[in-house]
């Protein structure tokens, strides 16, 4: 099983197996804490980050939003919030352009927990923030520009 | 490394739990330099799971951009008072630590 689902996040294939992994993962949750997305977090463009992901053209979605402050601080502590009216969102991820690795965090949202997740991230410098929301097997996306005054980087 | 617990606060509210975890953990992120110009090694959160009486509502995965002693917040339907929310994490160095509180 385990070799299986490692082939398929390789292979990056389409958005139809990866729903498959998400149902597994939530059939299974000990399954979810033993399966790093190592490409997803070590790709460093957007474009790769995405790819990484499964999710390689979103849309962008009126029904997708991007909370946070039009200007932060201190860049080693950013609160940004994602929140999506779409039905059936199965998949949260905040995404940082300019930063060394776009992706902060991804979040897999099982059936009864609402599209609505806030946490706080790094950023080195300003940049575009991206919300992408996975509602049934399609991808959309939503941004935010934050501007950073300090860094989150060596600070 | 002994790690300190979360900070785990959980309220319903109509039919709804919300969720606010803070998590102790430094989140290096391998990019920064120390006073000798070694570059100090990342050490960060993973993977992260909340179960809501053992029925997962969250996984989460982290990249080192998710700040020093991370936040965050959810919400999901259902859950009642005194409901049982449990959120375990595990780091890059295969740290793991698991916290438990009770819906208010």
């Amino acid at each position: 099983m385990n070799n299986q689902r490692r082939n398929v996040l390789k292979t990056g294939s389409g958005a139809a197996l990866l729903s498959v992994l998400a149902v597994a993962g939530i059939i299974k949750p000990g399954m979810a804490l033993a399966d790093w997305n190592k490409a997803a977090f070590d790709a460093k463009s957007m474009a790769d980050t995405l790819k990484a992901l499964g999710a390689a053209a979103p849309a962008d979605s009126k029904d997708v939003q991007v909370t946070g402050p039009d200007i932060a601080e201190n860049g080693a502590v950013v609160p940004v919030g994602v929140s999506s009216t779409l039905p059936g969102v199965t998949m949260v991820a905040i995404l940082i352009e300019k930063n060394p690795n776009a992706l902060a965090a991804s979040f897999t949202l099982p059936e009864g927990t609402e599209a609505n997740v806030q946490t706080r991230v790094k950023m080195g410098q300003t940049s575009n923030v991206y919300a992408l929301v996975k509602s049934g097997d399609k991808f959309f996306m939503a941004t935010k520009e934050i501007k950073v005054t300090l860094g989150g980087c060596g600070g | 490394m002994a790690t300190n617990p979360m900070k785990i606060r959980a309220s319903n509210k109509d039919g709804v739990t919300e969720v606010k975890v803070l998590i102790s953990h430094e989140m290096e992120t391998g990019q920064r330099k120390d006073a000798a110009g070694a570059i100090v090694p990342a050490w960060f959160i993973t993977e992260l799971s909340a179960k809501h009486n053992d029925k997962l509502v969250l996984a989460g995965e982290f990249g080192t951009a998710v700040s020093k002693n991370p936040y965050l917040a959810f919400k999901f339907k259902g859950g009642a008072k005194g409901d049982k929310i449990a959120v375990s994490w595990k780091d890059n160095r295969g740290e793991t630590r698991s916290d438990e509180a009770a819906i208010a």
